[in-house]
């Protein structure tokens, strides 16, 4: 019965203070998305123009955002019926959007950002993703 | 000195004069105890584990800190299509691999 109580109150932890953190993340992600929206980023590498270029740089950005305790016990209920386990996909949405953004701001004033690419990887033992976005920024002379 | 690196397949500007091949770095690294029993922590309520993200950055920065020093000993100033690969290999360390080709530019 203590077990159960704990448990119980564990999730109830994990549920509330854990979806505050999510919506407070989404909050901050699409402000700075909006921020950041003057920036292409593409992930092919022949959408150069004709002009000179004045430095390449090769920018990165990562994130490692972990699980809690209420999506780890859904996760595992939801692994037993199978079929979409939507807990997990809001944390990767918000890791690599995370990451697409800090790359952003690492960049900030490039004309371009070519040839992006994602990694997605996890750390061992700790229920969380890490996202790790890079990609070559291009300014442009002026 | 190496002056630029790229992940696409040429410098944008510039002409490649010669190539060196591949040129790799890598490093393993782990957290310590007690900022791992903080993380093990922040598991509980979810969220960014910073020390993760800040042992990431440190660790992307010492891997390509070995790449640079390997294409510069082979004679090169551009490293082209650098590529990133993480695994882990055991409870909180993890083993970052870049990868590239050194080339010189004009």
């Amino acid at each position: 019965m203590g077990d159960l109580i704990q448990l119980a109150v564990l999730v109830a932890i994990g549920y509330f203070v854990g979806s505050r953190i999510e919506k407070k993340h989404y909050r901050s992600i699409k402000e700075r998305e909006k921020k950041l929206l003057c920036c292409p980023v593409v992930t092919g590498d022949d959408f150069l123009e004709d002009k000179p270029i004045r430095v390449t740089r090769l920018v990165s950005g990562s994130a490692v955002i972990s699980t809690d305790y209420f999506k780890m016990i859904a996760g595992n209920l939801l692994n037993l019926i199978g079929g979409e386990v939507s807990v997990f996909e809001s944390l990767l949405d918000r890791a690599r959007r995370e990451a697409v953004l800090r790359m952003k701001e690492e960049a900030t004033k490039a004309d371009i950002i070519l040839n992006l690419r994602i990694e997605t990887s996890t750390i061992a033992g700790r229920n969380s993703v890490e996202a790790l976005a890079y990609g070559t920024a291009v300014y442009y002379e002026k | 000195m190496i002056q630029v690196m790229t992940n696409i397949e040429s410098v944008p500007g510039k002409r490649i004069v010669e190539h060196f091949g591949l040129v790799c770095g890598s490093t393993v690294r782990a957290k310590n105890a007690f900022k791992d029993f903080g993380a093990g922590l922040k598991n509980l309520v979810g969220g960014e584990l910073k020390a993760y993200t800040e042992l990431m950055n440190e660790s992307r920065k010492q891997a390509l800190e070995r790449l640079k020093c390997q294409a510069e000993n082979l004679g090169a100033n551009a490293i082209i299509n650098v590529r990133f690969s993480t695994s882990n290999i055991a409870n909180g360390a993890a083993e970052i691999y870049v990868y590239g080709t050194a080339v010189r530019v004009e």
